[in-house]
């Protein structure tokens, strides 16, 4: 036997060197020099709470419609000059501007990004081209399995919290008038509470000044909107929605979690790992590479800011969809009612670890973590603490965690598929609730 | 370098962040795979997860994560990569791992088994259980191609994925997964002298064999047009994607260029020809792509492969009405040209898309394995800005000249979930 070669020794996790400044108009802008290709990698976000759905839906879609100067085909062409391209994304947060540009170009990028955020125009014709393309996007999704399963699972956790409901109906987005675009643009892009982030082959100086030149006459009023707490996730009987003929069913589970910056999120993020958060995971060797139930479970914490949530993910087989969800309690009980050995903890804490450098190995990673992070408040310093919060924790945090977060009597749990097939074995196993399969 | 025992090796030194990249590529892939057992390429390429002479079953995932790494592979037309992005310091053991599986994975019945199931699984979620799944990169291939490398389903039929046995596996490694057929890229923050040592120290005894013969694909152009029309049972709304045979991407690259940055033209963005009169003015579509070869990898394809031009259209939409008109768009850059600056704004954005897929040290291992494999050429992947940008207007415009109708393979899908 040839024996596994030894790591080298750990390197200390590398933080890029970032250069902050706000603007007089409230706009936070943070810059990072990465000069690896000659591009730049920009985000925009701005807190986006209790915007009209359908609305901010359409908003994203229309605000390079076209601007005082530009039209739609004229701004997407000059973007396309300075090798750059825009796009916008909501979610019951944020709404969030992506892009990025040669590095030459990048005067010419703000400048036009500043255009449309001071005078998005929303042109009658072209919302209303928009908004029939969207509603025929939303038809689309909502004839997807994995879509209609998690709009099911956050109705259910969520309730009557904005969180519950994050795709608009097509109905809702055809009655959108491009008068309350514009309202809604006028209420809610502000730089106020923004955040830009800048990242590649210029010094940060040198983009937070052309930041300043493009985005200096934003117009800085703007109101704070918080949400209200999500509420905690209460388990009762698994909803079972019908999907006749289906040849796989959808599982989708929730479970508690806890934000960033709680003590116990550390040990949280390993017991996940262990559970499903990686495909050397336990729930992955099971009904995967044991099993054959499936191509590949998934689970992962997912960050709110008005709350946090372990989600997990899985497309089964019909004919194993109870096997499959039985050897999913198995596991997560087993996790809650046994430590994990040092080895398994190890590894876990080593992709961990290993993974946050991963992720800032390059001008979109760097830039799109500093955003996120921004959008909670923190700095990529907060990587810093959490490397060492992650290194420290100990089997029995982890124990711990695993016991409070992850014991199968908090599970919420969904199930898409053939009702009629899958209904006689799941309640077997669990208490459940059908309900018909119309569309989310 | 090149081993003695054939494997070519590329290193690719970059300090600028303390990770590596390690990319083995093999030059096997759908269109190698024997009659009567499609799919098995893919099929393989999960096998050599499972366990080798020094590891047991599971041990590849553990070490690679348990590094702080992440790991995949994917099988294509003509090769089937093999990749790990960790820290640098696991330099040694990233290498380890892929010289164990390259002197021969673990194949046995139960890993076989278990692997069908989960492929099985991975079709069901990709293709059977969603609407347009495999539409068009499945569903196009048959209607264009007659000989079974080129046109046969890539991801398999069930029957065949259950009738693949382990004499078939052995003798599809011993045929194809040859040292001298497969190209090691390491990438990233590495030490020259140190790493070709680790190289040397884990591939040399890795038996030589000779890379396999490989055979002309070849088919002839089309003569005619041809349609062919399909019910996806979950779709609710119409799609249609035309395909036309492109100049072979390898040994005649000049040629082949043009139709890389035609799709740009046609459809990259709202400034794009097809987006502007298909999605915006006569809103026929919902979206319109364009890409050459069925992957969307113009380079890392041989020869035949096509120009694809896919749409999504509103409910009740026509097919032929789309059709039409991207016809017309195309003779229209025939018959008038581009306008001015339409080239330049489009190589600009080519040029900055090419550049963002390379920043990342396993993108960029990634790519110049295939450019070394199939062409010789690793270094074509920093001049390919240049080569994009050096595409004349004249050049663009024989290539929308070219696809008409008479050449064209034509699959629509007819939406069977529209209620």
């Amino acid at each position: 036997m040839i024996p596994l070669p030894d790591l080298g020794p750990d390197r200390p996790l590398k933080l890029p060197k970032t250069v902050e400044r706000t603007l007089p108009n409230g706009l936070t802008v943070i810059a990072v020099r990465r000069p690896s290709v000659p591009l730049v990698e920009l985000r925009l976000r701005m807190p986006f709470a209790r915007a009209n759905l359908a609305r901010s839906t359409v908003l994203t879609h229309t605000l390079f419609s076209g601007t005082g100067e530009l039209s739609t085909v004229e701004l997407a062409a000059e973007l396309q000059r300075v090798g750059g391209g825009l796009s916008a994304g909501t979610d019951p947060d944020r709404l969030l501007i992506a892009g990025s540009a040669l590095v030459s170009g990048l005067d010419r990028f703000l400048e036009l990004l500043a255009q449309v955020l001071a005078g998005a125009t929303y042109p009658t014709t072209e919302v209303a081209t928009e908004r029939a393309r969207l509603a025929d996007h939303i038809r689309v999704a909502r004839s997807q399995p994995a879509h209609l399963a998690r709009a099911a699972l956050l109705k259910r956790v969520y309730g009557r919290h904005p969180y519950a409901v994050q795709t608009p109906t097509p109905e809702q987005v055809l009655a959108v008038r491009p008068a309350s675009l514009r309202a809604l643009h006028a209420e809610r892009t502000h730089p106020a509470g923004a955040t830009l982030v800048l990242v590649g082959d210029v010094t940060p100086e040198r983009a937070i000044d052309a930041a300043e030149r493009a985005f200096g006459a934003w117009d800085g009023a703007g109101k704070q909107v918080d949400l209200p707490p999500a509420p905690p996730v209460l388990p009762g009987p698994l909803t079972l929605i019908d999907r006749p003929g289906a040849v796989q069913s959808s599982i989708r589970l929730a479970l508690p979690a806890v934000p960033r910056t709680d003590p116990d999120h550390a040990a949280l993020q390993l017991a996940n790992l262990l559970f499903g958060g990686y495909f050397s995971s336990r729930w992955v060797e099971n009904i995967r590479e044991d099993k054959g139930y499936s191509y590949g479970p998934h689970s992962t914490i997912e960050h709110s800011v008005a709350g946090s949530l372990l989600s997990g993910a899985v497309e089964v087989g019909t004919e194993v969809t109870a096997p499959a969800l039985l050897e999913t309690q198995y596991e997560l009980g087993r996790l809650a009612s046994l430590p994990p050995d040092d080895t398994e903890l190890s590894q876990a804490r080593q992709y961990a670890l290993g993974t946050l450098q991963l992720g800032m190995s390059t001008q979109a990673g760097v830039a799109s973590l500093l955003s996120l992070y921004a959008g909670f408040g923190l700095r990529l310093d907060y990587l810093a603490a959490h490397a060492a919060r992650l290194a420290k924790a100990t089997r029995e945090d982890v124990a711990a965690a695993a016991a409070r977060y992850l014991a199968p009597t908090n599970v919420v749990a969904v199930v898409l598929g053939d009702a009629d097939r899958v209904e006689g074995p799941l309640s077997a196993l669990t208490p459940l609730t059908r309900v018909p399969g119309a569309a989310a | 370098m090149t081993l003695p025992n054939g494997l070519r090796v590329l290193l690719i030194p970059d300090r600028s962040a303390p990770v590596i990249g390690v990319a083995v590529v093999y030059d096997v892939g759908i269109r190698s795979e024997p009659e009567g057992r499609t799919g098995f390429a893919h099929l393989f390429e999960h096998l050599m997860f499972q366990g080798s002479a020094n590891l047991e079953k599971l041990a590849h995932f553990r070490h690679v994560q348990g590094s702080g790494g992440t790991f995949n592979g994917s099988t294509h037309f003509d090769y089937t990569d093999y990749y790990e992005v960790l820290p640098a310091n696991a330099l040694d053991r990233a290498l380890f791992l892929e010289a164990d599986r390259m002197r021969g994975p673990r194949l046995t019945q139960e890993n076989l088994r278990n692997q069908v199931d989960v492929v099985k699984e991975e079709i069901r979620v990709n293709v059977m259980n969603r609407p347009y799944g495999g539409f068009p990169w499945l569903r196009l291939p048959p209607v264009m191609f007659d000989t079974f490398p080129n046109a046969h389903d890539g991801y398999g039929s069930f029957d065949d994925l259950e009738a693949a046995t382990v004499a078939d596996a052995e003798e599809f490694f011993a045929k194809y997964y040859a040292a001298g057929n497969a190209v090691l890229v390491v990438a990233g923050d590495l030490d020259l002298a140190e790493t070709t040592r680790l190289v040397e120290a884990h591939f040399s005894d890795v038996p030589a064999r000779p890379a396999p013969e490989r055979p002309s694909f070849a088919e002839p152009s089309l003569t005619s047009e041809r349609y062919s029309t399909y019910v996806d049972p979950l779709a609710p709304l119409p799609a249609v994607a035309a395909a036309w045979r492109v100049p072979d991407p390898i040994a005649d690259l000049a040629a082949y260029l043009p139709y890389v940055v035609l799709a740009e033209v046609l459809t990259d963005g709202d400034a794009a020809r097809l987006v502007e009169r298909l999605v915006l003015t006569d809103r026929s579509v919902t979206s319109v792509g364009g890409y050459v070869s069925f992957m969307a990898e113009p380079f890392a394809v041989r020869d035949p492969t096509a120009f694809l031009l896919q749409a999504h259209l509103p409910p009740g939409g026509k097919p032929a009405g789309v059709l039409q008109a991207i016809d017309e768009e195309c003779q229209r850059i025939a018959s008038d040209g581009l306008m001015v600056g339409e080239l330049a704004r489009t190589q600009a954005r080519m040029g900055a898309n090419l550049l963002r897929e390379t920043d990342s040290v396993l993108g960029r291992a990634l790519q110049m394995a295939v450019l070394e494999q199939q062409r010789g050429a690793p270094e074509l992947l920093g001049e390919l800005p240049s080569r994009i940008g050096a595409v004349t207007e004249d050049a663009v415009i024989k290539a929308a000249a070219s696809l008409t109708p008479s050449s064209r393979a034509t699959v629509e899908l007819v939406a069977g979930g529209a209620r």
